[in-house]
């Protein structure tokens, strides 16, 4: 790894290739003339297409009123012009790309979970208070029994874009016609208007009529348009029809709680659960999201069917994580150090065929195991004459998802150290040979080691990208068995699936619980990562 | 020369920004235009890869009848989170297409509003697919097909249609002892169990889900799973599994149920009117009976689960998704179309007697789901389906049913609010 990183930029800044007489102040400003076309041309795509995608996404944000984000936007994008038209600032031109995907795809997202994780958020509380006195309200509109259905016409006094908007509204029972408005119905003279057999009216004197298309175009204006009645409110249904209906339920700011008018009962809000309360603890459905504090995170540390299983759970998911990577090292390594032996024939072959089940996807290859393992119809059972119940059994079931692990990842190892068998001088190996080494002291004493310093990041990677290895059980075992007395943790189950069926598995999806969750099995991997980094670093200085 | 530089790129720069700005108009603006000649409604439907295709030519004849713009739009993956999470970012359809247990969810996130049908309009829908889609007292969907569980069976192998399950098994092990069948039924359970397709044998046996209130609503507080009906109904359902008679197995699953039904290895399939097309392709001649109880039980009760339309809440143009809801979706040609897209019996009577005619399966799994129960769309369902199935996967494994259904019922009651 000596070779410096040099790009096209770089060649030309050599201070040997400036032309001779040159005076020293100016030299940037003289080397920089001979920057090449093709690195210009670059740059300037790649600097319209910042422009470009900051103008298209400016529109929404300006759309929405989010002027924080916008101004955001805005600084960012200049920034980025300023760095990559100037000339200065030369290491912050390789750092400031990688630097903002970072914020973007890892920083942000990581807060928002943080930020989750001390709500209530997830169904049923996904809105505003407002929002939930909104529905509320409108869910309990309910038709006046044994009031009429009117057929409808939307009809306006001015223009039909602008014109202010009346009900015009057909009795079906006595054929008369009436006109609404906020300010209530009134008769309208028989003579003044045309009935069509429906019992809609299709013109009326004094009023111009929308037709579906007009009226559609003003849809918020209809469905707000309330006409008051002696029994409750007109209200139209669709276009075309209209009906009496009143709200039953209403939000009263006096004792901020929701009244229904029917049988009297009140429902106090709560702002610490975000939910309307009746006295005797029933709950309206429809609730509002609120700062719950800690007790997500209380939770996952008080609640027994978490606490309960949970170590049983990690032990098994340390198991899995280090079974799933270790098989797949081990297995991948053996078969390179095969394929790298010089006596080796038609290894390009081999190394073809090796790489197939890492070419194909890995989502499609989980369910045809999970299949395959079946018990009277599987492949498995029916070559060997077996009649293993797999995922029945806990042993057999933690088998089968390594096997399929080490099927799935081994390629990928393989990958991995035939680069890294590469890298390592032969002399090295020659020289122990030469000294009397058997061949598995050589391995031992200096090629793994060798190997190790080159692998062991990926092997943390591999072991962290397995510890949260969703996919892996989810859709091979989904955590089967289960204990005929916890049908919510499974034998095979990781923290991530165990967590998901606690956290979407019951009433909706709780997202606020699940963030908090997932905060912890970050902590977890996190650590497990750091210490594992900080060990590498004191092996790589021990090789190096 | 420096300036050059600098100058060629901010100009390039900012050319390609405009040719982006540009790019974006040329597509936004031209809809604009045509949506503002056709009088300014556009109205955009939601629904899944198949019933698109099929709502596709009645949603643009409506649109040319009315003067507006309708666009289908399909969703092939998790329809219901997208619907809520567009929904409450306000980029959400005006009118969604989906199951009727749904609703529950639905409402709690405040993403659907009633729909107000005239009764003589109500009146032309199946009894059962009403009820389906009323919740909480009001109507919240327009239902336009309806499916339940049936007991189709090779008639070949087995003339008759069983009266109980154990005329069934009895059947069935005679074909499984002449070699004609390896499997006695191919009744889904996989390995996390499948509470759909066990339910008839659960209602049979004496089990319910929830008690309902003095409305005929579901009650949540009133859990039936652990309570001596359900111990009952498992202890049976025991008797059949792979420790007793060996008719329900947890390695008939999802995948290969119909697939072995098909294949002719097993007489008896458990399942609705989603399989006719593959029994149909597998050309053996097939009839269709409820799906039949335990000798001296109860009811053998299928789910009935009802297909809707229903209006978005915060949608854009509320009024005339009303009108396409209220008015048009209860006409029976667009119900008949929808079944020629997919075969489950439309819950309009009119369209139902249509198709009826020309397809008598239908008239079978509507007979088969006449004692149907409506599957339960309050949000509580969502606690039971994963305990539940776990518990009938675990019991037909060998586990004691008492126990098991015990933890199960804890396990339920707990996580419902």
């Amino acid at each position: 790894m000596s070779t410096p990183l040099s790009g096209p930029g770089s060649a030309s800044r050599t201070p040997g290739r400036e032309p001779a007489g040159s005076r020293p102040g100016r030299g940037r400003t003289r080397h920089d003339a001979t920057v090449s076309p093709t690195g210009l041309a670059i740059k300037v795509v790649l600097l319209g297409l910042t422009a470009a995608i900051a103008v298209w996404a400016a529109f929404p944000l300006l759309e929405g009123g989010h002027w924080v984000g916008l101004g955001l936007l805005v600084v960012t994008t200049a920034g980025l012009f300023y760095l990559y038209l100037g000339r200065r600032h030369v290491p912050a031109k390789y750092l400031v790309p990688g630097t903002l995907f970072l914020i973007a795809f890892q920083v942000l997202p990581v807060l928002y979970t943080a930020s989750t994780a001390f709500t209530n958020f997830g169904d049923g509380h996904r809105g505003s208070k407002d929002e939930a006195v909104v529905a509320i309200q409108t869910a309990s509109v309910r038709q006046v029994p044994g009031s009429a259905e009117y057929a409808l016409t939307i009809a306006t006094t001015g223009d039909p874009a602008t014109g202010p908007l009346v009900f015009l509204v057909t009795d079906p029972g006595t054929g008369t016609v009436q006109v609404g408005d906020a300010d209530g119905l009134r008769r309208v003279d028989p003579g003044d208007v045309t009935v069509a057999p429906g019992g809609r009216v299709t013109a009326a004197q004094g009023y111009t009529v929308l037709n579906i298309g007009q009226a559609s175009a003003r849809s918020q204006e209809i469905t707000e348009l309330v006409v008051p009645t002696a029994g409750g409110a007109l209200r139209s249904s669709g276009l075309s029809r209209a009906y009496e209906g009143t709200a039953v339920r209403a939000y009263d700011a006096g004792c901020d709680c929701i009244r229904d008018s029917e049988s009297g009962r009140t429902w106090t809000a709560d702002d610490e659960i975000g939910a309307f309360v009746a006295a005797d603890g029933e709950r309206l459905a429809q609730g509002w999201r609120v700062t719950v504090g800690l007790s997500n995170f209380t939770r996952v540390l008080t609640d027994p069917n978490i606490s309960g299983p949970f170590f049983g759970t990690l032990v098994w998911n340390f198991a899995f994580a280090i079974g799933s990577t270790g098989g797949t090292f081990i297995l991948g390594m053996f078969i390179a150090l095969a394929l790298h032996s010089p006596r080796m024939r038609g290894t390009n072959v081999y190394r073809v065929l090796l790489i197939l089940p890492y070419a194909m996807p890995s989502f499609a290859m989980l369910l045809v195991w999970r299949d395959m393992f079946n018990t009277d119809f599987g492949l498995i059972n029916s070559v060997f004459g077996l009649g293993v119940d797999w995922f029945g059994d806990e042993w057999t079931a933690r088998i089968a998802v390594i096997l399929v692990q080490l099927w799935l990842g081994y390629p990928y190892m393989f990958l991995v150290a035939t680069g890294a068998l590469q890298a390592i001088p032969r002399e090295l190996t020659e020289a122990t040979s030469v000294d009397g080494a058997s061949p598995w002291q050589s391995f031992r004493a200096v090629t793994l080691p060798l190997l190790l310093v080159a692998l062991s990041p990926l092997l943390i990677a591999s072991f962290a990208f397995n510890f949260n290895n969703f996919n892996a059980i989810y859709l091979t075992t989904e955590g089967a068995p289960f204990p005929a007395d916890n049908p919510s943790n499974g034998a095979t189950d990781l923290l991530i699936t165990y967590t998901y069926r606690l956290a979407f598995g019951g009433q909706g999806a709780e997202f606020g619980f699940a963030a908090a969750i997932s905060l912890f099995i970050f902590t977890i991997v996190a650590l497990v990562s750091a210490v594992s980094f900080r060990r590498t670093r004191k092996q790589e200085e021990v090789y190096a | 020369m420096r300036i050059r530089t600098a100058g060629v790129v901010a100009a390039l720069g900012l050319a390609l920004a405009a040719a982006g700005c540009g790019g974006s108009d040329g597509n936004d603006e031209p809809a604009a235009q045509e949506s503002a000649g056709a009088a300014g409604g556009k109205l955009v439907i939601w629904a899944d890869d198949k019933r698109t295709a099929a709502l596709k030519p009645f949603a643009d004849r409506f649109g040319q009848e009315n003067g507006v713009t309708v666009e289908v739009q399909a969703v092939s993956k998790d329809l219901q989170t997208n619907f809520v999470t567009a929904a409450q970012q306000g980029s959400g359809p005006d009118v969604v297409v989906g199951a009727h247990d749904w609703i529950g969810n639905l409402v709690q996130n405040g993403a659907i509003e009633p729909v107000q049908l005239a009764a003589e309009q109500k009146s032309a829908f199946n009894e059962t697919a009403i009820k389906a889609v009323t919740f909480n007292g009001q109507l919240y969907g327009v239902p336009y097909a309806q499916e339940n569980l049936a007991l189709i069976r090779n008639t070949e192998l087995a003339p008759e249609a069983p009266a109980t399950i154990e005329d069934l098994v009895a059947t069935g092990k005679k074909l499984k002892a002449e070699k004609k069948v390896s499997e006695i039924l191919c009744l889904q359970v996989g390995q996390n169990g499948d509470s759909y397709h066990i339910y008839p044998l659960y209602t049979s046996g004496g089990g319910y889900l929830f008690g309902t209130n003095a409305t005929g609503d579901y009650d949540p507080s009133d859990v039936g799973v652990g309570k001596p009906g359900s111990i009952e109904a498992f202890k049976k359902i025991a008797a059949l599994g792979e420790k007793g008679e060996g008719v329900l197995k947890r390695s008939i699953s999802d995948t290969n149920s119909i697939a072995t039904f098909t294949g002719k290895k097993c007489a008896y399939l458990a399942s609705g009117p989603w399989a006719t097309p593959d029994v149909k392709k597998a050309n053996l001649s097939y009839d269709i009976s409820p799906f039949p109880g335990f000798a001296g039980g109860q009811e053998a009760q299928p789910f009935v689960g009802v297909q809707a339309f229903y209006v978005a809440a915060k949608g854009k143009n509320k009024a005339l998704a009303q009108e396409f809801v209220a008015n048009y979706t209860t006409k029976p040609d667009l119900a008949v179309a929808l079944y020629e897209a997919e075969p489950r019996p439309p819950a309009l009577t009119a369209a139902l007697d249509q198709v009826k005619a020309q397809d008598p399966d239908l008239a079978k799994f509507a007979e088969a789901g006449k004692n149907g129960q409506v599957l339960p769309a309050i949000p509580a369902m969502a606690a039971i389906w994963d305990p539940f199935g776990k518990a009938e996967a675990a019991i037909i494994g060998g586990a004691d049913p008492e126990k098991t259904i015990t933890a199960a019922g804890k396990t339920i009651t707990g996580s419902i609010k």
